[in-house]
C-alpha cells in the first residue's frame, strides 16, 4: 500500500508558480461578484447629486417609479433604518465614510448617492434612476488646487483612530536647519487619484428576513461583514460576505463604501436579491480616492552631504465628514540617519468623496516627496545621488530606536546600478544620447511596511491524498490563492494541484483583509500552526487505529515528512501517506487550525519591520516634438522571502508600469465651477497602457525576515509603486533641465 | 441608454427616404444612420444622442474600395477603419491616410469604425458627453462649461465664445491634406462637397457640425490621384503612447523640385474645432527651401490665429513643433 500519495519532487516555497486560479480566470469559469445570478435578482442604480456642496430641497420621483418594471425608487424618506459603524478592535468596523446612504439632506460631494432605482433588469433601472428628478440649493463647492490646513487640534481623528499631527521629531530640527551650510527647501504636490480597476465595485445583496449574504468585490469580507452587521442592526453571524475573485482593488475596495448599504437596504426593502455594479463615472464620486497632497520638505545638511535636518510637513485634502489619513510620513522618520527631524501634518477639507488608501497609501506619495529632495540634494551638491542615499545609511530606525528585522537597502543600490550600469551616468543635463534621443537617468530608494495582521485558517488532511486549506482572506488578483496553496501544500507535503484553497467567504476563519502588502506575510504563521495541528490529529489516528503500524505508539514519537508518517526511530523511509492512515480509520479528514498573532502598531516591537528597495529609470526625450517616454527600468526589492517568483516580479513589474503612470500621467480633475470629477472614464483619465510600459528589470534580493513569520516572508504589493515617480522625475530632470515638483510631469511643463 | 427601434433598410433609396423625416441630421437628429457605431452607441449609452429610429446601413453596397477613372480612388462609406488603412494602395499612395488612422483608437475600434462614421466622429469635451453638464453642442444656450472649465485637450484654432470642442478624428485630418471629396446621396440628387467645406466652425450654433441635412447619406469618399513624388506623414502628439486623442497632430503632403517646396498640403488635428487645413502655412511654403527656419514660419503662420484657454495654451507651441518635425520628417525620410 501507500501509492495513493506521492509526495512533491521540489519545494512549492519560493519557486516561479503559475497560478492555480489562472486557468479559470482566462476560460471565464472564475465567477466575479457581478457574474452571480438568482431568481427573482433586482438590479440596482444609483442616482449621484449633480451638485457638489448645497441641500435637497426636493425629490421629485413619481415618474420613475411609473416606468415599466421598476419595482422601488429609494430615497431619504423610505430607505429604512440604517445604523452608523464604528471602529472595533482589529479589522470589524473600518469605513471610509460613516455617514449611511441618504442620512440627511446635505450633499457635500458630487455624484454623492440621493436615491436608488429598483428594476427587473438593468436598463429599466438606468432609465428609472435618470427620470428621478432632484432640486437642490447650490452652493459654490470648493475644490481648490492649493491647499492650506484646516484649523486641526494637535490630535486628530482617523478612519483607524486618533493620531497626532506631530508625527514624529527628534533632535532641534528647526535650529539644525537654520544653522545648516546647506539648505533645501521645496514643495512637492501629488495630484488626486483614483484607483480604476478594470472591475469596478459590485455588491449584489441577498435578505432573506433576518440574514445578509453579500457577494461584493471587497479587498477585506470580514471586516465588511462586521461594518454591514453593524449599519444594519444584525448579529454578526447573520451577516456572510462571498468575494471569489477579484478584479483588482488596489486599495479602493479595502473598506465598505455606501453602494453596499445601499444595495442591502434595497433587497431588505424589496423582498428579492438586489445587484448593483457602479459604471465607470461612478468610479470617481464615492468609492475613494487617493487625496491630493502638498508636501513641503527641507532638508538641512553639511556640503559634503551629511544630512543634518530633515523636517516634512505634508497636508492632504479630505472631505468634509471623513477621515481618511495619508500618511506621507510613513517612511520619513527610518529612511536616512539624520540626527535632526519633524513629521507634520494638516488636513484641508474639500467638497470630495471620501479618500481611500491607494497603493502604497502615504508612503508612495511621501517617498515621491522625500525622496525628490535628496535627488535636487545631490544635483545641488554635484553628488552622486547612490552615493548621496549609502552616505547617509542608518544603522537603526531612528523615528523608533529599534534595529531593522532585516534591511539590505546599500546592497540593493550597489546591485541596482550595477544591473542598471549606473557608473556610465554623465551627470550634464542632456549629456547622454543614443539613437537620436536624449536620455535621462534618474533613480529613486523605495520603503514599504511589514508586519502581520491577525489571521487563522485551517488545513484538512484527506483520505485522498488532497489538502484543503481555508481562510477569510481574499485574492486580488495578487496571487493569494497560489500562496495559501503553496503554504499548505509544503506543510502537508502534496503536490501544489492536491491542494484545494478556499478563501473569499466571511463565513471561513477570520483572515486579513488584502491590504498593506499584508497578507501573504499574516497567512503564513496560521496556515503553518493549521497544518502542525492537522498533523498533531493525523498523528493521533495513526497510534489509535487498530492495523496501524504505529499503533500504540506515544505520538511524540512520530514524524511527518513529504506527506507520510513514520515512526522517528525508523526513518522517513517507513513512513506511511497520510491517505493510507486515513482510510485504515475509516477517516474522511483531519482538521486543524491555526492563528497569526497581531504585529501591527505593537508598542512593545523589539524590530523595525519594513522592505526596502530602489529604482533606476531611463527616459528619452525628444526636446523637438516634446515627446518623453520611459524607456528601461531596474529595481531591486529586498522584502524577505519571495513566496511565489513569478506573480512577485509581476507584482513589482505592474506597480513600475502603475508608476510610469504616476509620474506622467494620472491625475483626477475637479470641475472648479461644479466640483465633478470631470475626467470620469477611462478615455480622460489617463493611465499607463501596454506602448508605456518600460523593459523592466526585478531583482529580489531574498533574505528571509524571520521576525516577521517562520518563512521571512514579507509582502510585496505596494513597494514596487514607492519612490518610482522620483526616480523618473529625476530622469526627466536629468534629460530635459526642468525639474517638475508637482505631479504629474506633463507636456507643458517640458515645453519651454 | 434609452428605447429606440432598429430598422435596416433593405436599399439606400428605403434608407435615405426613412431618414428624410428626420428632423434634423446634427445634434439631437430623432434618426441615425448605424454603422460601426463607435461613436454613436457611446453616446447613446450615454444619452447624449438619443435616436428614436437607428438605420442600419451595413448591408448596403458602401463597402468596397475601388480605383477611379482618373486614377484616383474611391471609398466606400462603411469600409472599416481597419481595412483602409491596410489597402494596399492607400499604404503606396495615400500612407499619411493609413499612419493617421492607425495612429488612432485601438485595433477593436479600428475593426468596427467606417470611414463615414469617423468622418461623422464626435468630439470628446468631457462637457459634451456629460448631460449633467452645460454644453452648447449638445443644448443649444445652455452655456459653455468647458471655457471656465477643464480645457486642457480642446481647440486653439476655430473656437468661439459659444464652443470650443475639438474635433477628435485622426482620419479627417488625412482626408483634408489629401482633399477628399465627400459624396452624399438624398432623395432627389447627389452631391460632392469638397473635405474643407464639410465641417463647420462653431460659432454661434455649435450643435451643426457639418452641412449634411435630414436625408443625407454619404455614401463614399473619393481621393484625388497620388500626387506623384509627394511626401507624406502623419504625426500624432500626445500623453501617452497610445490609445489616446491627440494633443496636435499634422498630416503633411509634400513634394519637392530643384531645391524649393513646390506642393504642399498640411492640415492639423487636435487643436481645430474642425479637421483644420492651413491655407497659410501651405502659401507659405511654396516656392521656399525646405528646410527648419521655412517650416518654423509655416508652422507660426498656421497658428497665427489660435486662441488660448486656461489650460491649453501649451497647444500653440506643441503644434507648430508638430508641424515642423513631421515636415523635416518628410523631406528627410
Amino acid at each position: 500500500m501507500a501509492t495513493t500519495q506521492n509526495p512533491p519532487t521540489v519545494s512549492p516555497i519560493g519557486r516561479d508558480t503559475v497560478r492555480i486560479e489562472g486557468a479559470r480566470k482566462v476560460t471565464g469559469v472564475a465567477q466575479y461578484t457581478s457574474d452571480f445570478h438568482f431568481p427573482g435578482m433586482l438590479y440596482a442604480v444609483p442616482v449621484g447629486a449633480t451638485i457638489a456642496n448645497g441641500r435637497i430641497t426636493s425629490l421629485d420621483t413619481a415618474a420613475a417609479e411609473k416606468m415599466p418594471g421598476v419595482h422601488a425608487v429609494l430615497h431619504r424618506g423610505n430607505i429604512g433604518k440604517i445604523f452608523r459603524s464604528t471602529v472595533q478592535p482589529g479589522f470589524e468596523g473600518i469605513c471610509e465614510e460613516r455617514r449611511p446612504p441618504f442620512e440627511d439632506d446635505v450633499v457635500r460631494y458630487y455624484g454623492q448617492y440621493i436615491a436608488l432605482a429598483v428594476a427587473e433588469t438593468f436598463e429599466a433601472a438606468k432609465g428609472a434612476a435618470d427620470a428621478v428628478r432632484a432640486t437642490y440649493v447650490t452652493e459654490k463647492p470648493n475644490v481648490e488646487l492649493h491647499l492650506e490646513a484646516d484649523n486641526d487640534p494637535d490630535t486628530v481623528m482617523t478612519s483607524f483612530g486618533p493620531r497626532e499631527r506631530l508625527d514624529s521629531h527628534r533632535g532641534d530640527p528647526d535650529g539644525a536647519f537654520a544653522s545648516a551650510p546647506v539648505k533645501l527647501d521645496y514643495t512637492y504636490v501629488t495630484p488626486t487619484e483614483t484607483h480604476n480597476p478594470l472591475e469596478t465595485h459590485a455588491t449584489t445583496a441577498i435578505w432573506d428576513g433576518q440574514s445578509l449574504t453579500l457577494y461584493e468585490s471587497a479587498q477585506g469580507v470580514v471586516n465588511l461583514r462586521g461594518v454591514i452587521a453593524q449599519m444594519f442592526g444584525l448579529p454578526i453571524e447573520n451577516v456572510r460576505v462571498i468575494t471569489k475573485y477579484v478584479g483588482s482593488g488596489f486599495g479602493g475596495k479595502l473598506f465598505p463604501w455606501t453602494h453596499c448599504s445601499l444595495a442591502a437596504a434595497a433587497a431588505r426593502q424589496v423582498g428579492a436579491p438586489v445587484r448593483l455594479v457602479l459604471s465607470r463615472k461612478m468610479m470617481f464620486h464615492a468609492v475613494g480616492h487617493r487625496p491630493r497632497t502638498q508636501q513641503r520638505v527641507r532638508i538641512g545638511a553639511t556640503p559634503q552631504g551629511k544630512l543634518l535636518s530633515l523636517q516634512h510637513d505634508y497636508i492632504y485634502q479630505r472631505s468634509m465628514l471623513e477621515a481618511h489619513h495619508e500618511d506621507c510620513g510613513e517612511a520619513t522618520p527610518f529612511h536616512y540617519s539624520v540626527p535632526n527631524l519633524r513629521v507634520t501634518f494638516g488636513r484641508a477639507k474639500r467638497n470630495i468623496g471620501a479618500g481611500a488608501d491607494m497603493r502604497g497609501p502615504g508612503a508612495v506619495p511621501g517617498l515621491y516627496a522625500t525622496e525628490s529632495a535628496m535627488n535636487e540634494l545631490a544635483h545641488q551638491l554635484k553628488l552622486d545621488p547612490v552615493q548621496l542615499r549609502i552616505m547617509n545609511e542608518p544603522k537603526i530606525d531612528e523615528g523608533k530606536g529599534l534595529p531593522f528585522s532585516s534591511r539590505h537597502m546599500i546592497e540593493s543600490l550597489q546591485l541596482g546600478s550595477e544591473k542598471f550600469g549606473w557608473s556610465k551616468r554623465t551627470a550634464g543635463i542632456g549629456s547622454m544620447k543614443r539613437d537620436g534621443l536624449t536620455l535621462g537617468w534618474g533613480m529613486a530608494g523605495c520603503a514599504w511596511l511589514a508586519g502581520r495582521f491577525a489571521a487563522a485558517a485551517s488545513v484538512q488532511l484527506r483520505d485522498d491524498g488532497t489538502t484543503r486549506v481555508a481562510c477569510a482572506t481574499q485574492d486580488i488578483g495578487t496571487g493569494t490563492y497560489t500562496n495559501l496553496a503553496q503554504l499548505a501544500a509544503f506543510k502537508a507535503g502534496v503536490p501544489l494541484e492536491k491542494v484545494e484553497v478556499a478563501l473569499g467567504d466571511s463565513s471561513l476563519p477570520p483572515g486579513p483583509i488584502s491590504g498593506g502588502s499584508l497578507a501573504t506575510p499574516s497567512i503564513v504563521p496560521a496556515v503553518f500552526a493549521a497544518g502542525d495541528a492537522a498533523i498533531g490529529s493525523l498523528k493521533m489516528v495513526a497510534v489509535s487505529t487498530p492495523g496501524s503500524p504505529f499503533l500504540g505508539r506515544n505520538p511524540d514519537d512520530l514524524g511527518f515528512e513529504n506527506g507520510r508518517v513514520f515512526a522517528k526511530s525508523d526513518g522517513v523511509a517507513k513512513g506511511v501517506a497520510f491517505a493510507d492512515v486515513l482510510q485504515r480509520a475509516n477517516l474522511r479528514l483531519v482538521t486543524g487550525s491555526g492563528n497569526s498573532p497581531m504585529m501591527f502598531g505593537d508598542p512593545d516591537a523589539k524590530f523595525s519591520t519594513h522592505s526596502f528597495g530602489c529604482h533606476f529609470a531611463e527616459v528619452t526625450w525628444q526636446p523637438e516634438i516634446a515627446r518623453l517616454r520611459v524607456s528601461r527600468v531596474v529595481t531591486v526589492i529586498d522584502a524577505g522571502k519571495i513566496l511565489n517568483t513569478l506573480a512577485g516580479r509581476n507584482q513589482i513589474q505592474g506597480a513600475v508600469v502603475m508608476g510610469v503612470g504616476m509620474a506622467l500621467l494620472e491625475h483626477t480633475s475637479y470641475d472648479p465651477q461644479n466640483g465633478a470629477p470631470i475626467n470620469s472614464s477611462m478615455a480622460d483619465y489617463i493611465v499607463a497602457v501596454n506602448a508605456d510600459a518600460p523593459a523592466i528589470e526585478v531583482h529580489f534580493l531574498d533574505y528571509p525576515d524571520k521576525v516577521v513569520n517562520e518563512l521571512g516572508a514579507r509582502g510585496i504589493g505596494e513597494i514596487g509603486l514607492a519612490g518610482i515617480a522620483a526616480a523618473i522625475t529625476d530622469a526627466v530632470h536629468h534629460a530635459t533641465g526642468v525639474r517638475v515638483r508637482e505631479l504629474p510631469v506633463k507636456i507643458e511643463n517640458l515645453l519651454a | 441608454m434609452r428605447m429606440f427601434e432598429f430598422q435596416r433598410p433593405e436599399n439606400t433609396t428605403a434608407a435615405i427616404t426613412t431618414a428624410s423625416k428626420a428632423k434634423t441630421a446634427q445634434q439631437g437628429a430623432d434618426v441615425r444612420f448605424l454603422a460601426g457605431g463607435t461613436t454613436l452607441i457611446d453616446l447613446m449609452k450615454l444619452e447624449v444622442e438619443t435616436p428614436e429610429r437607428l438605420l442600419d446601413i451595413n448591408r448596403l453596397p458602401f463597402d468596397k474600395i475601388e480605383a477611379t477613372p482618373n486614377g484616383g480612388l474611391k471609398i466606400g462609406a462603411t469600409v472599416r477603419n481597419s481595412d483602409l488603412a491596410h489597402d494596399q494602395k492607400v499604404q503606396r499612395d495615400y500612407s499619411v491616410l493609413s499612419q493617421a488612422i492607425l495612429s488612432g483608437a485601438s485595433a477593436q475600434l479600428r475593426n468596427m469604425a467606417t470611414t463615414a462614421g469617423n468622418l461623422l466622429q464626435r468630439t470628446r469635451c468631457m462637457y459634451f458627453r456629460d448631460t449633467a453638464m452645460p454644453c452648447n453642442k449638445r443644448q443649444p444656450g445652455t452655456g459653455c462649461a468647458a471655457i471656465t472649465g477643464a480645457n486642457r485637450m480642446l481647440a486653439i484654432l476655430g473656437t468661439s465664445e459659444h464652443c470650443i470642442a475639438t474635433n477628435p478624428s485622426d482620419m479627417c485630418v488625412a482626408m483634408a491634406a489629401l482633399e477628399a471629396t465627400i459624396h452624399v446621396q438624398s432623395a432627389k440628387s447627389s452631391r460632392e462637397i469638397a473635405f474643407s467645406d464639410f465641417h463647420l466652425l462653431p460659432g454661434n450654433t455649435p450643435h451643426r457640425e457639418t452641412v449634411l441635412e435630414p436625408g443625407n447619406l454619404v455614401t463614399h469618399v473619393t481621393l484625388p490621384p497620388p500626387k506623384s513624388g509627394s511626401k507624406q506623414v502623419y504625426l500624432k502628439l500626445r500623453d501617452r503612447a497610445s490609445y489616446e486623442f491627440a494633443l496636435a497632430s499634422t498630416a503633411v503632403v509634400i513634394t519637392i523640385a530643384n531645391g524649393t517646396v513646390n506642393y504642399v498640403r498640411i492640415a492639423l488635428g487636435g487643436v481645430g474645432t474642425k479637421p483644420w487645413r492651413s491655407a497659410e502655412a501651405e502659401a507659405f511654403l511654396i516656392g521656399k527651401a525646405p528646410d527648419h527656419a521655412s517650416f518654423r514660419r509655416a508652422a507660426e503662420a498656421a497658428l497665427h490665429g489660435a486662441k488660448a484657454q486656461s489650460e491649453n495654451g501649451f497647444k500653440i507651441e506643441l503644434a507648430k513643433r508638430c508641424i515642423v518635425h513631421a515636415l523635416e520628417t518628410a523631406v528627410t525620410g
